[in-house]
């Protein structure tokens, strides 16, 4: 019961609360420049990006850009969603990436 | 009242609706190539054969320096050999074709009434080879590219000429072509026109995306990262994988169709195949 009620807390707590380790944005860097995962470079300039493409928007400052992670996630998860035209493919729903995956490159863009 | 609503809706569907369902190369053709005009004014319309190649410095400096020995010569000469050689029968290609198949690529892919289907130059190669006792070739790469490239190249300069007839076959297969080409597609959901209509010019990574005009002109071509010759259908497979969707058969109605479609946008520009590409 007490342990219920632990990971009842747990899984309600909003993502950002919980403070991004050096390791998940070590894995949010390696899935934001590899091909066959997130592939953000492919279209996003961002520091550190090598030979990045200028499709979508460069993503600097992204704190400032995108304050609520809750819309970062949306994004990343389907922004055809939000935008039919965009080219930006749908991550999350197509599971292109985990939702755990996606977080991590929150992290990782938040360190931008 | 049921009678009269059914003759209403009758009224206001027929006329209009059959009127703007009927495919429309001919208009459709002026708002493709004046979309790219458009929105690249510096670029003239011949230019759009060169792919890449006018929206980066860098490309179309090593694109040049490609071409100053063209690795497609060799793929060139061997074409020309196995096209002018005999079939066991004692033919060879020239008879399948008019001008003995000189000077004819600008004029595919082409309707077949007979059939009612879309015929490319490699399939019709390919009938060619059956109706002489031969095997079809792979339409992909190998000796069907290079057929094509000496094929095309006694073609260079000419203006592509795809007029798609006033025929009920032709103009559905023109329109599936379209849709295919308009369709998002794949784990990534995109459509060949997201990358060469809406990103035409932009850099995916390393790559900058060829406008869909005059994208069809320079087939088959010598891709260095492929290490040969490959054709048309070759790279609609290899954009279709990019996108993970499962790409079509080569001979397939899809790929004829799209082939068509796409083709015809370009009407009005130059062969400029045999090309290279990094
Ligand atoms: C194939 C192209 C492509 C890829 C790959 C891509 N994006 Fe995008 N992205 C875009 C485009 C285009 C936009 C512009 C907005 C739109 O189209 O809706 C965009 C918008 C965004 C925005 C919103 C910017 C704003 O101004 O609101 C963010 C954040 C973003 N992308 C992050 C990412 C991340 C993180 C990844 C990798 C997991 C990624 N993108 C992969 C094309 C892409
Ligand atoms: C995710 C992006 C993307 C999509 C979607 C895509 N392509 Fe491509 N395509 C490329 C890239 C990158 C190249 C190589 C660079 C270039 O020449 O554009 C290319 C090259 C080509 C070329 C050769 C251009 C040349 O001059 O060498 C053709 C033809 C082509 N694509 C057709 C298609 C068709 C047809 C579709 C849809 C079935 C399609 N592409 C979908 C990215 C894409």
């Amino acid at each position: 019961m007490k342990s219920l009620a632990i990971a009842l807390v747990l899984g309600f707590l909003p993502v950002a609360a919980l403070a991004a380790t050096k390791a998940d944005i070590e894995a949010g860097r390696k899935i934001a420049t590899t091909t066959s995962l997130g592939n953000c470079d492919a279209c996003h300039m961002f520091a550190g990006a090598d030979e990045a493409g200028n499709i979508g928007p460069e993503l600097k400052d992204v704190k400032t850009m995108i304050p609520d992670r809750k819309i970062f996630y949306a994004i990343i998860y389907d922004e055809p969603a939000r935008n039919p035209r965009t080219l930006m493919p749908p991550f999350g729903r197509n599971a292109i990436l985990t939702p755990k995956q996606i977080n991590d490159v929150i992290d990782f863009m938040y360190t931008k | 009242m049921k009678f009269a609503y059914l003759a209403l809706a009758l009224l206001v569907m027929t006329p209009g609706a059959l009127a703007s369902n009927k495919p429309d190369p001919a208009s459709d053709l002026k708002a493709f190539q004046g979309y790219f005009l458009k929105r690249f004014p510096k670029i003239p319309l011949a230019a759009y054969v060169n792919g890449p190649y006018d929206f980066s410095k860098s490309e179309r400096a090593q694109w040049k320096q490609i071409m100053e020995f063209p690795p497609y010569q060799f793929a060139l000469d061997h074409g020309r050999k196995l096209f002018e050689a005999k079939f066991p029968n004692g033919k060879s290609y020239a008879a399948c074709f008019p001008h003995g198949g000189i000077g004819i690529a600008q004029n595919y892919p082409m309707f077949d009434p007979k059939t009612g289907r879309v015929v490319t130059l490699g399939i019709a190669v390919n009938r060619c080879r059956v109706a002489n006792g031969l095997g079809k070739l792979k339409l992909t790469t190998g000796p069907m590219a290079d057929i094509l490239a000496y094929m095309t190249d006694t073609s260079r300069g000419k203006t592509i000429d795809v007029t798609v007839p006033d025929n009920p076959k032709a103009l559905a297969a023109y329109q599936a072509g379209k849709q295919y080409f308009y369709s998002r597609r794949g784990q990534l959901n995109f459509s060949c026109a997201s990358c060469h209509v809406q990103a035409a010019g932009m850099h995916l990574r390393g790559n900058v995306l060829a406008p869909a005009l005059g994208i069809t002109a320079s087939f088959p071509l010598y891709r260095s990262k492929w290490g040969n010759m490959g054709t048309l259908v070759r790279r609609f497979i290899g954009c279709n994988k990019k996108v993970r969707s499962v790409p079509d058969k080569p001979d397939s109605a899809a790929y004829r169709d799209l082939a068509y479609f796409l083709t015809s946008m370009s009407d009005g520009l130059p062969i400029a195949g045999p090309g290279a590409r990094p």
